[in-house]
């Protein structure tokens, strides 16, 4: 049963994005891409810029995160045009999309998600003097002169939640309500477990997946247990948040948020949590790129921000009435040391009290972004494939 | 315990799809399959929460809900019954109308606030061991539903109207011959069943999970389609087919809270699983048990 909706909703959806993707790339049609003008930096002096969404810009969550982000660069760049296209899928037709902006003049183009890469450096190749920026994948082998990718550390933020949810607990256990078990994930869950850990040596966080971004009736079923369990802090990543936050709330426990700003539907439980802020750094590569200066700066690689390097564009969500200025300073020294460190910092457990990360070593954004395994104190298990 | 917190997930979960089921069951007493049922669901839940948005009145939500379903069934009706389409194509037609137009429309309350459904426990039976925890802890919405099925027992066996419903179900010639209309007595179960479907909807989005996201049904209009099949289309073994269908649903988040290492695709899989390994141990069983009207459709 669930194969044949599944199946049929996925031929809707293709349907669906073929239209639209059909409407964006209509424009294409006959114009061809302006030619490369005699071995200029490519991006300088662009007259438009190119954003290029996966999802729609008001999901609130991720993609309207990155459309507030270009909207920004639009106030702050007046004199450039800027392009936006919803609902972009990950395949060949985000190219044609980008083909399509650069027709209308954008030689900065913002690819947005993480599948987007692949048809980001097939533009990136055909156009050399545009440049292509991916935001959340890696580019592996050489960089092209006129690409890269950008993100944030986006476990930073939440290792800091982690530390609130710590102080905050009472019964020394946290719920986390993820997606998928993937690296960013696992990251988020570990990172959140390893700031509670840090205040709290004893406290547990009880990881729940829903196999879904987004299946708010799981996730009720989800919350309604870690409740049940004695759990009295919740916090999630997935693209929609609103069920678990409202049966945290309504259960009387505490909320950490992920995403954007949710205090207003848990104005007792919240406590803190995480959200998006890409309007300084799409400006900044947007700037990089007027100047002419892209090729060989700090973008034209795999760029991750942190707290170590500069602005993360993963900050932290406003405090809650529930966190006490004792956890607020904590947080902040926190914060102030993560700017020569990492929540990775060793020694880093596994669940199975394995040295994962040895005393005295620091691992690097790469190494991060590709961690598996679940820390000591995260109580739950990942698939095995 | 474990056993009672997926039982009592399995009321929270199942009460939806009961909805929905009961009101397939209705339909196909009457002698009609109506495989829109997840379309019905699809805008029951929408209708409901973007009226408790606009509205703020939750109990308002319930009756928009049923509305909404009861229209998307007057679509599958007037097609099946007036224009004599087929009712397969056309329900499977109804399911992808209802996905589309609530992602269309429902873009707009994604991740909006609305009141809803908390859960209540009911005084003195709430305290009750196991079975307050099971049954008497849920939203007021759950605790209605535990009447639905029951009245819909009693209206088919022990009403006038109830057998008209049945008769053209079995009979549409004597039906006929005692100067009734057929069509209209269908018509008015489908319209009827499909409300009950736009219920579950409402209670799904506004009670259970409180909020809307296109295609949160996922598929639940199906399992109660399946459900009314191996229930033999009897409104009690659909209730209890229904808890026992939730609490599969709520095993693998369940499991997952206590720590318990077992593949979480797996466990997602199971209640399908659950429905198929059932519906096949009863195989042709069921089929005996199917209204005759409604046998000539499925064993043509």
């Amino acid at each position: 049963m669930r194969t044949i909706f599944a199946g049929a909703a996925l031929t809707a959806l293709a349907v669906l994005s073929t239209l639209t993707t059909a409407a964006c790339s209509a424009n294409t049609a006959g114009t061809a891409a302006p030619a490369v003008s005699g071995g200029a930096a490519p991006g300088k002096d662009s007259p438009a810029v190119g954003f290029v969404f996966v999802g729609p810009k008001d999901d609130y969550g991720y993609n309207q995160a990155a459309y507030q982000g270009s909207q920004e660069v639009a106030k702050v760049f007046p004199q450039l045009k800027v392009i936006t296209a919803e609902n972009v899928p990950e395949d060949d037709n985000a190219a044609r999309v980008m083909n399509s902006m650069i027709a209308k003049g954008a030689r900065i183009i913002f690819a947005t998600s993480y599948g987007h890469l692949d048809a980001a450096l097939k533009v990136a190749a055909e156009h050399p003097d545009v440049v292509v920026v991916q935001q959340g994948n890696l580019i592996t082998g050489t960089t092209p002169p006129n690409a890269g990718t950008f993100f944030g550390t986006v476990y930073e933020p939440v290792y800091l939640a982690g530390i609130a949810a710590g102080k905050a607990t009472k019964t020394g256990k946290l719920g986390y309500v993820y997606a998928f078990p993937i690296s960013q994930t696992i990251d988020n869950i570990d990172a959140f477990e390893l700031g509670a850990r840090s205040v709290n040596p004893t406290v547990k966080t009880y990881a729940v997946s829903t196999s879904s971004w987004c299946d708010p009736a799981k996730q009720a079923e989800a919350a309604a247990n870690l409740l049940k369990q004695g759990v009295d802090v919740i916090t999630q990543h997935q693209d929609c948040t609103a069920t678990v936050i409202k049966a945290t709330e309504a259960a009387g426990a505490m909320t950490v948020g992920y995403h954007a700003d949710a205090s207003g539907i848990a104005p007792k439980g919240w406590l803190t949590g995480s959200q998006w802020n890409w309007g300084p750094l799409y400006s900044d590569i947007v700037r990089t790129a007027l100047a002419g200066t892209f090729t060989g700066s700090k973008y034209n690689a795999n760029f991750r921000v942190g707290y170590k390097t500069g602005d993360n564009p993963f900050v932290q969500s406003p405090y809650g009435p529930g966190v006490d200025e004792e956890t607020k300073k904590l947080v902040d020294a926190a914060k102030e040391k993560l700017r020569n460190s990492s929540p990775f910092a060793g020694p880093v457990r596994d669940q199975d009290g394995k040295v994962r990360v040895p005393e005295g070593t620091t691992p690097d954004y790469e190494t991060i972004e590709k961690i598996d395994y679940f820390v000591e104190g995260v109580v739950g298990s990942l698939p095995k494939s | 315990m474990l056993v009672v917190d997926v039982l009592a997930g399995g009321v929270r979960g199942g009460t939806a799809i009961m909805f929905a089921a009961l009101g397939e069951t209705l339909a196909e007493r009457a002698g009609v399959v109506n495989l829109g049922t997840e379309g019905c669901m699809l805008v029951g839940a929408l209708g409901g929460y973007a009226v408790a948005a606009e509205t703020g009145s939750p109990w308002l939500s319930l009756l928009a809900g049923a509305l909404a379903g009861a229209l998307l069934g007057l679509v599958h009706a007037a097609a099946v019954l007036w224009r004599g389409a087929d009712q397969f194509a056309t329900g499977l037609t109804l399911m992808f109308l209802g996905l589309g137009l609530t992602s269309l429309f429902g873009a707009a309350y994604v991740g909006s606030p609305a009141p809803g459904f908390d859960p209540v426990p009911v005084p003195v039976l709430g305290d009750l061991p196991i079975v307050g925890e099971i049954l008497f802890r849920h939203d007021p919405v759950t605790y209605l539903s535990f009447a639905v099925a029951p009245l819909l027992w009693f209206f088919l066996g022990r009403t006038r109207t109830g057998l008209l419903v049945r008769t053209a179900g079995e009979r549409a010639d004597v039906l006929h011959a005692h100067g009734h209309s057929p069509a209209l007595v269908r018509a008015a179960a489908v319209v009827a069943g499909a409300g009950l479907a736009g219920l579950g909807g409402a209670q799904l989005s506004t009670a259970y999970a409180h909020a809307w996201f296109e295609g949160m049904t996922a598929g639940r209009g199906f399992i109660a389609v399946a459900l009314v099949i191996f229930a033999a289309w009897r409104p009690l073994w659909v209730m209890a087919g229904s808890y026992l269908f939730g609490a599969a649903l709520a095993l693998a988040p369940a499991l997952q809270a206590r720590g318990h290492a077992l593949n979480q695709f797996a466990l997602d899989a199971l209640p399908f699983v659950v429905t198929l390994v059932i519906l096949a141990i009863l195989g042709r069983r069921t089929l005996r048990a199917a209204p005759e009207e409604l046998r000539r459709v499925f064993a043509r």
